[in-house]
């Protein structure tokens, strides 16, 4: 269990079926680290302008997070926390190691639209 | 006019969210204006078992819980802001967001801390959370079964170092100078240790690889000759910096860039205030940093009551 402000995806199917259902995603799968932290109190702070994406994480360490671990987008990441953005059911964009605000709100604005 | 609160805090960190419930609670109008995530370097600690009254927490909690006392005392607070101006030397200070807005107050609190030291060479960017990582406990895992270098010398370094091999097959510690700047028992772990080797007086140059890191450039730095050497993975622990960059030329500094209070954690412009891991002192912990604001929330408290006073009989 992360303990973030953000809602956390438990399982396979629930990540399946929330980026069929929402056009744009962005996930953060981690643990609380210092890396990550700094990635989920970015997107804590997002939720509130951008209502355009819904934003979750993903304990990196539960068997069930194998379907962003062993996604191809992430091929030789090696730093946590394994980021993905999630266009229509697709994987849009995806991000290895702690990410600042603006580079978070240029993706955002990159594959979501501003 | 435009709103001028009574305190604005620059940096959410340990000390400026402490400063910030102290003048809040006080009833003086305070806002904290953060360039990164609210916490500071308190969210980039695991664990926290040396805070007294706290048996044990994590920094993410601590953080979040002194950001709600703030809040709830009426402090304002807005994160991941981006400064590029700075008017403190009037009785009204002043500072102008990247986004133009403006915000006034008769007294400010730098609280801006420090953070991990970067090497800043090429190839640095392109390799994060690709080969290149600040943090063993996070990232070691990714490196099972490979060669490494870690480069740093002091006992960060050195910790990690040994902490590394449950994973990697070899580790190569480059450090700039001919002797470490660790505690004996570090050094001597780590030089037992059958995995690691060392480099001295060495840097490291360049980053190079494909899709992931597969080399460095290392520099002999007496010699100045450079060699490329083979690495799947690098971990940088080379220590930490002040954040007063932006305060150059603005209040006084030691020749390490940390500002100089006195104990009351006065800078030398009037109404300027310092606290936490910026300020020049030697023990950089929470306990310390909380300390400092609380002396700087009090301090500037009285000096905003009797400038506006002063303010009031003028007018
Ligand atoms: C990995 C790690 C583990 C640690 N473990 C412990 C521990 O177990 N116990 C302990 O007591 N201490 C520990 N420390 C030290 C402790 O975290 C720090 O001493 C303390 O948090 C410093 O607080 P601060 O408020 O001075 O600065 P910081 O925590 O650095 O906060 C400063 C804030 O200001 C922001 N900022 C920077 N520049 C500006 C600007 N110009 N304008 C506005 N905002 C700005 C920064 O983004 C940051 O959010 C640890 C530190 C690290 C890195």
């Amino acid at each position: 269990m992360l303990q973030t402000a953000l809602q956390e995806i438990e399982t396979a199917a629930e990540l399946k079926k929330i980026i069929s259902e929402n056009e744009n995603v962005m996930v953060c799968c981690g643990r609380m680290g210092p890396m990550c932290i700094p990635v989920y109190e970015a997107m804590e702070e997002l939720e509130e302008d951008r209502e355009d994406v819904k934003f979750f994480t993903m304990a990196f360490d539960s068997p069930e997070a194998n379907i962003i671990r062993e996604d191809p987008s992430c091929l030789g990441f090696m730093g946590l926390p394994f980021t993905m953005y999630y266009k229509k059911g697709e994987v849009a964009h995806a991000t290895s190691s702690i990410q600042s605000m603006e580079k978070i709100k240029a993706v955002l604005n990159d594959k979501f639209g501003k | 006019m435009d709103e001028v609160f009574d305190v604005m805090i620059l940096g959410a960190g340990a000390a400026g969210l402490t400063a910030g419930i102290y003048t809040s609670r006080a009833k003086f109008s305070t806002l904290i204006l953060n360039e990164g995530p609210i916490g500071g370097q308190m969210v980039l600690t695991n664990e926290v078992a040396n805070y007294p009254g706290v048996e044990k927490t994590t920094g993410y909690a601590m953080a979040g819980i002194m950001k709600k006392q703030a809040k709830e005392f009426g402090c304002k607070i807005k994160s991941n802001v981006k400064i590029t101006e700075y008017d403190l030397g009037e009785k009204v200070k002043s500072v102008t967001l990247e986004d133009g807005r403006v915000f006034k107050a008769w007294s400010v609190i730098l609280a801006p801390g420090g953070k991990s030291r970067t090497l800043n060479i090429p190839g640095e960017d392109k390799f994060r959370g690709s080969g290149i990582s600040y943090c063993a406990t996070c990232d070691g895992e990714f490196f099972t079964g490979k060669e490494i270098v870690v480069v740093g010398g002091g006992n960060s370094a050195l910790e990690e170092a040994v902490a590394l091999t449950k994973y990697v097959t070899k580790v190569t510690v480059v450090h700039q100078f001919d002797h470490f700047q660790a505690f004996e028992h570090a050094v001597r772990e780590a030089q037992s240790n059958p995995k690691i080797e060392f480099i001295m007086e060495s840097t490291l140059t360049e980053f190079t690889g494909n899709e992931s890191l597969e080399r460095v450039t290392i520099k002999n730095i007496p010699t100045e000759e450079t060699y490329q050497y083979p690495a799947q993975g690098t971990f940088i622990f080379i220590g930490y910096s002040p954040n007063t960059s932006a305060f150059k030329g603005i209040v006084e500094m030691n020749e390490r860039e940390e500002i100089i209070t006195n104990s009351e954690m006065q800078t030398n412009l009037p109404g300027v205030f310092a606290a936490g891991d910026s300020i020049v002192k030697r023990y950089r912990q929470i306990t310390t940093a909380v300390a400092d604001g609380t002396i700087a929330a009090l301090t500037a408290a009285e000096y905003v009551a009797k400038t506006k006073k002063e303010e009031l009989v003028l007018n």
